[in-house]
Formats: structure tokens, sequence, C-alpha cells
């Protein structure tokens, strides 16, 4: 089988799972028009999803990504402890700045995760992505040093491991 | 009774949260710092709400909306906070007076 | 002054938990619906008087993300699950605004 033609009939199933549980199926008429707006998302955006002909090693992938999961939350809430500490003092202890770190990854999906979560965790925010030299460019509320490889390490050596284990 | 409790819990978190984000929207300085406070603490806040609400509701067609919900704030609200923290760079709004370094100025300064 | 000005904060706060805005038969932690009105208000002081165009268009994106949580607890207290449906598709529309505005402020406009 061709890879659109999976990856349709992969978003159709989705999308049919997705509407089921919407609607907590009462009538035969709800399954009707479920299976036809499946079809129509289906065939408008389905060719999207896969991109990529091989899979391997997909449980190891998966429980690295539940690790991931874990870790990302766990680092939000330390963010918003921070935040919260930052916006009830009474001076504003901040020292901000916009720093520049590098990244290893190479796939798109990867860099979106990883400045998502970069977004997200503790005092930074990505600015902008330079994807030919494979450096991003973060506002930190509070810098602790200028060097780039140290920051590289501070702000992005938390995911970047477990991103490639995921990702690559 | 008890998910009610804890799913009351849940709300009480995300309600605080709300408030200090929107707090640091009103206090901080400049609107890089703006957008990593609210954008955080608004997030976590609301993903808080919905996460009680989806405990007190179960697996219903209510629960299922709210984890919906749930997913697409996680993955909207970060990349619309970089979209406008880049336009804010890009038609130069400058920085806070106390800011210590701006390596992305020096980069593009040096590309011209 | 300082002071004065958070004491002042805090009895306004107070203030805002006493009255009562909706009419419900519910739990008492419903009246913190309140609590997330009164952010909305500070939002829209920064809507208001935000000294740049940037200002403004965060505060948008976060009114977004803040009237979600909003809606789901409205769900909640009065039992129908067609809040969140108005949630959902509120998020939606204020995520693709919130990108439409950071692409006008950048200079480019919406056919490039």
């Amino acid at each position: 089988m061709k890879i659109q033609q999976r990856s349709r009939l992969f978003v159709f199933i989705f999308s049919f799972l997705v509407w089921c549980a919407l609607t907590s199926i009462k009538d035969i008429q709800e399954v009707v028009a479920g299976v036809f707006v499946a079809t129509l998302v289906s065939i408008v955006a389905g060719k999207f999803l896969i991109t990529s002909e091989t899979s391997e090693h997909i449980l190891k992938r998966i429980l690295s990504s539940i690790r991931y999961l874990f870790r990302f939350l766990w680092e939000m809430a330390k963010a918003n402890l921070h935040v919260a500490f930052i916006v009830l003092h009474p001076s504003l202890p901040i020292k901000p700045g916009i720093v520049k770190i590098k990244t290893t990854l190479t796939k798109d999906s990867a860099i979106t995760v990883l400045t998502n979560s970069i977004t997200l965790t503790p005092g930074t925010l990505t600015v902008d992505v330079n994807p030919e030299k494979n450096e991003i460019y973060v506002h930190w509320i509070d810098v602790l040093s200028t060097d780039v490889t140290k920051n590289t390490k501070t702000i992005g050596g938390k995911f970047e491991t477990l991103l490639t284990e995921v990702f690559e | 009774m008890t998910r009610e409790i804890i799913g009351m819990v849940f709300i009480l978190l995300g309600i605080m949260f709300d408030f200090f984000g929107v707090l640091g929207l009103v206090r901080l300085p400049d609107v890089y710092n703006r957008l990593q406070a609210a954008t955080k603490c608004v997030t976590f806040g609301s993903a808080g709400i919905l996460f009680g609400v989806f405990i007190i509701q179960g697996f219903n067609s209510f629960g299922f909306k709210v984890i919906l919900g749930i997913v697409f704030i996680f993955l909207t609200s970060p990349v619309s906070a970089h979209a406008i923290s880049r336009a804010a760079h890009q038609s130069k709004i400058p920085l806070a007076k106390e800011s210590v370094v701006d390596q992305y100025q020096e980069d593009n300064e040096l590309k011209d | 002054m300082k002071l004065l000005r958070w004491i002042l904060g805090l009895l306004f706060i107070a203030a805002f938990l006493y009255g009562n805005f909706f009419i419900y038969n519910g739990l008492i932690l419903y009246k913190l619906i309140n609590v997330i009105l009164f952010c909305a208000l500070f939002v829209l002081f920064r809507v208001l008087f935000g000294p740049t165009a940037a200002d403004r268009i965060v505060a948008v994106d976060i009114m977004g993300i803040l009237i979600v949580g909003l809606l789901a607890i409205l769900g909640l207290v009065y039992d129908q699950s067609f809040f969140m449906d108005i949630g959902l598709i509120w998020a939606l529309l204020s995520f693709i605004a919130s990108l439409a505005f950071a692409k006008i402020l950048e200079g480019r406009y919406l056919d490039d």
C-alpha cells in the first residue's frame, strides 16, 4: 500500500473515533453523518500525517515519549511556581535578555516540539529559529551567562536527549 | 464524592495560577516578560481547570470535549506566543531597561 | 504608596468575591468564577492602556485562553455540555486571530 493511502486510512479511523467520542452515539443517523465527515476530512487533509516510509523501534519510541511527557509536566509545574514567585515578589527580581542556543535535532517536527517545550519551561521563551544553522534564539528572564555552549546545556539539554530517542 | 473533591482541588489550583499569570501581565515591564508570565501561567491554569472538570464529569461527551480542549490549548498557546514575540522583535519594540544582553539583535546587525 | 495600592487591590478582590453575579444553587466554590471575571478586567486594562501594539495582541490572546476555562466551569455549574463546544471554537478563533495580528505587526500581509 502506498504511503498516502496509509496516511488517509489512519486519518479516517482517527477522526471517526473522535466523532464517536464527542457525540456519544444514540442513533444510526449520527454514525452515517460521522462516516461522511470523516471521509471528507481524510480526502482534504489526510496526506500530511504520515510522511516517513518505515518506522522502527515503535515500542521504544512510545516508552520514551511517555517519559518525555512526565518530564515535561514536572518542568512545567516548576515553571509556574517560579513565575508565581517572581510576580508576587515586591521588587520583581528579573534580569532579562535574549541568548542563542544550538541544537542537534534536524527534523522539523522534533524542532517544533523542542521549541514548544522551551516556551513552557522555567523562565525561557523561544523568539526565533534559524533552521540553516540549527540555532534557536531564546528570551531568558534570568540570564546566568552569555556563553553559547553553556546555555545550550542549561536550557535545551533537559529535553534534547529524550527527543533524540523519540524522533530519530 | 471523593472524585468531586479532587476535581475541585484542581479547579482551585487552576484559578490561582490564572490569577498569577494575569498579575504578571499587569506588573512586568516589557512585552517579552509579560508574554512569558502570561503564557505559562494561563496555559497551566486553564489546563488545570479543564482537567478538574474532566475528573468530575468522567468519560461522557462533556469529558471528551474537555480532553480535546486540553490538547488544543497545549498545542496552540506556545505557537502563538512564539509568533507574537518574533513579530514584536521584528517591528523593533525595544527590550526593557533591565535587559542584559540581546544576541538576536547582534546577529541581525551582522547579517545586514 | 505602593502598600496602599496593594491594599486597595486586595479590597477590590474581596468586594468582587462577595458580590454575586450568577444565580445558582451550588457549591460555594463556584463563586470563584468571579475571580476569572476579575482577571478578565485586568486583561482589559492591558488592552486599553498597553504602551505598544504587541501588548494589546498579547492581552487578546491571553483573554481567549481565560475564556475557555471560564466556559468549562460554567458548563459544570449549569450541567450542560454545549458550553464546551463554544469554548473549543473560541480557542480556535483566538489562535487564528493572534497569528494573523502577529503577521500584520511583522509587516507582512495575509497573502504573503
